[in-house]
């Protein structure tokens, strides 16, 4: 039976992944994992319009260097698993239109790339497509518009707050043998430990991450070592130490194998970026092109990819209700 | 000499409500509010004006002196034309300011386009 | 457990948040806002000044002071160097009328996007708004204390 304990999947039938592709804006380039991103855009617009509309070219972009990378044919996917952090998910609508492909759009905030990777693969492992696309971006200027402020308008942010990542991250998925499966997940359920604090997003989802995290590890009865990385999306420097702090509660130490991609996406010292990267283009961009390059080579064996999503809007945030936080935890395994 | 009278009553009133925007969680739209509610309780009671004579710009620029030319107006047009004052005064008083955010603002929104953070 | 039911479980978790989130240094932020707002109010009374040294009286001195700092102010939005100024200076530029003034500009740019009407037109007063509301609204009420207060005045 795949599904296993109460909230996991580990998968009986083989889910490889055939390549990846990532699409990064200046600031990301310019970061320490520059060198590892397909390609870097200099111009934020992408030539387009508006930044809705930029997103939606890196999306494009992404989707297309990762059929390149996977070396299949676009009309190959069967499906398409994409979602953004824009209203109604508008960057991914338009962004795919032009692939002419089966599409499930997503909403998991900034833990995307994790419920698109685990719907993927659910969908290959079940029979249901031989070649799947997971899929999704974020752009920090129609990021900024959407939840916080029009970018000419002035203002000083707390140390705990993030920089939307500009990018996006694509994978192909398929039954086609490579040297990375993905060979389980586990789901996570969305928690809530009451905080109101939207620039603090860390604090807000580190509860999720380590509710899920901790969740995998019972449910595969598994101890943080057998992992070589548990890597989240972005918890950021302030939500790192918060799921140190959260899941040695619980008695477990993942402070060996943990790495954030919000914390490795940027330099604190000398981009200003506070708390770290975020979006759901930070954790799928370092995926396709630093993580699947790790566990392609090998160096990685086993991880436990773990992005997390902050679930609020401006309106539910005017209202007065809390932050509360979700991940989507996937296990990566290389291909001996 | 009224430069350094502007300087450190306008610098003290930012550095005082820099503590609201560090040490709570009021947003700068909440704070702006309350410095124009604060300038026109202050007018009201007879306190700002004082003030002003004072310092000058350091108590006319900050948002709360947009507040104090709004009770201003008021009192004003009450004195004038009774009740009727109460509406006719607010919107009067403030109108170059209110005026030209949105003319300026339209303006260079015409000219300007939307750029990306650094 | 997913959810902190109980209040006091939230509270804690909050307290614990605080004590692990590093914050700006206040000192040096309001030493900045301190120097930012005063060199503006410093600026502003040099218009004011020029404005009556060419003979204006005080009420039309404030209005040019008024003008030409919004007119400053919508233009570094445009350059988009008022959010440099407000990064460095927090309240020190929050709070001066140049505040005001970046918060009318800004949308007014940002939502061109969305069309003359249903983009600047209807998003212009996104953040000033509340402002000019409760501004309006503010001075309204204490005008009507006053009004009472005069009526019961007179009839004594």
């Amino acid at each position: 039976m795949p599904a296993i304990g109460k909230q996991s999947i580990e998968f009986q039938n083989d889910v490889f992944i055939l390549g990846g592709g990532a699409i990064v804006g200046k600031k990301e380039g310019d970061g320490p994992l520059g060198n590892c991103f397909d390609r870097i855009e200099e111009d934020p617009m992408m030539g387009m319009n508006s930044w809705e509309e930029a997103e939606s070219a890196l999306q494009q972009k992404a989707a297309a260097l990762a059929i390149q990378k996977a070396s299949v044919l676009k009309d190959q996917i069967r499906m398409i698993f994409a979602g953004d952090l824009l209203a109604q998910s508008i960057a991914s609508s338009f962004g795919i239109v032009s692939l002419e492909r089966p599409v499930y759009g997503l909403f998991g905030a900034c833990s995307t790339m994790g419920e698109a990777l685990s719907l993927g693969s659910m969908a290959v492992a079940g029979g249901y497509g031989d070649i799947v696309m997971a899929l999704t971006s974020s752009h920090f200027a129609s990021a900024e518009k959407e939840f916080r402020n029009p970018l000419e308008y002035g203002s000083q942010r707390p140390l705990s707050a993030s920089w939307t990542v500009t990018g996006s991250g694509a994978c192909v998925l398929g039954t086609r043998s490579s040297k990375v499966k993905i060979t389980g997940l586990t789901t996570g359920k969305i928690t809530d430990y009451g905080l109101k604090d939207f620039q603090n997003m860390g604090a807000c989802m580190a509860p999720a991450a380590c509710d899920t995290i901790a969740a995998n590890l019972k449910d595969f009865m598994r101890e943080p070592s057998w992992y070589d990385k548990i890597i989240t999306g972005d918890l950021g420097y302030v939500g790192q130490r918060i799921l140190f702090d959260l899941l040695k509660d619980q008695g477990q130490d993942i402070t060996e194998q943990h790495l954030d991609c919000g914390i490795m996406i940027f330099d604190q010292e000398t981009q200003d970026t506070h708390a770290g990267g975020s979006g759901c283009g930070c954790a799928a961009s370092v995926f396709a092109s630093y993580i699947l390059p790790q566990v392609e080579s090998g160096t990685w064996k086993k991880v436990l990819f773990v992005p997390t999503g902050a679930l609020m809007s401006k309106t539910s945030f005017y209202e007065g209700q809390s932050v509360p936080g979700i991940a989507q935890a996937v296990v990566i395994e290389y291909v001996e | 000499m009224d430069y350094i009278n502007a300087f450190w009553v306008g610098g003290l009133i930012c550095a005082l409500v820099q503590i609201l925007l560090d040490r709570t969680k009021m947003m700068p739209g909440r704070i702006m509010v309350m410095l124009v509610c604060l300038g026109s309780f202050l007018g009201a009671i007879g306190v700002y004006d004082p003030l002003i004579e004072f310092a000058g710009a350091g108590a006319s620029v900050p948002l709360m002196g947009f507040g104090n030319v709004l009770w201003k107006g008021v009192k004003e047009a009450i004195g004038k034309e009774g009740f009727m004052g109460l509406f006719m005064g607010g919107l009067t008083s403030s109108a170059v300011g209110i005026s030209a955010a949105l003319i300026f603002g339209y303006m260079i929104s015409v000219i300007f386009q939307p750029k990306m953070k650094s | 457990m997913a959810n902190l039911n109980s209040e006091e479980q939230k509270k804690q978790y909050e307290e614990y948040v605080k004590q692990v989130t590093p914050v700006h240094s206040l000192p040096v932020n309001m030493a900045k806002a301190f120097l930012v707002g005063g060199l503006i109010c410093v600026f502003g009374q040099w218009i004011l000044n020029t404005a009556k040294s060419h003979g204006m009286n005080q009420e039309m001195a404030g209005a040019w002071c008024s003008l030409t700092l919004v007119f400053l102010s919508a233009l570094l939005t445009g350059l988009n160097i008022y959010p440099k100024i407000t990064k460095f200076g927090g309240a020190g530029a929050l709070v001066p009328i140049t505040g005001f003034a970046n918060s009318v500009a800004a949308p007014a740019v940002e939502y061109k996007k969305e069309g003359q009407v249903f983009g600047i037109g209807a998003k212009i007063f996104t953040i000033a708004g509340p402002v000019i509301l409760y501004g309006i609204f503010s001075s309204w009420v204490l005008g009507l204390i006053y009004l009472i207060f005069q009526w019961w005045g007179g009839g004594f």
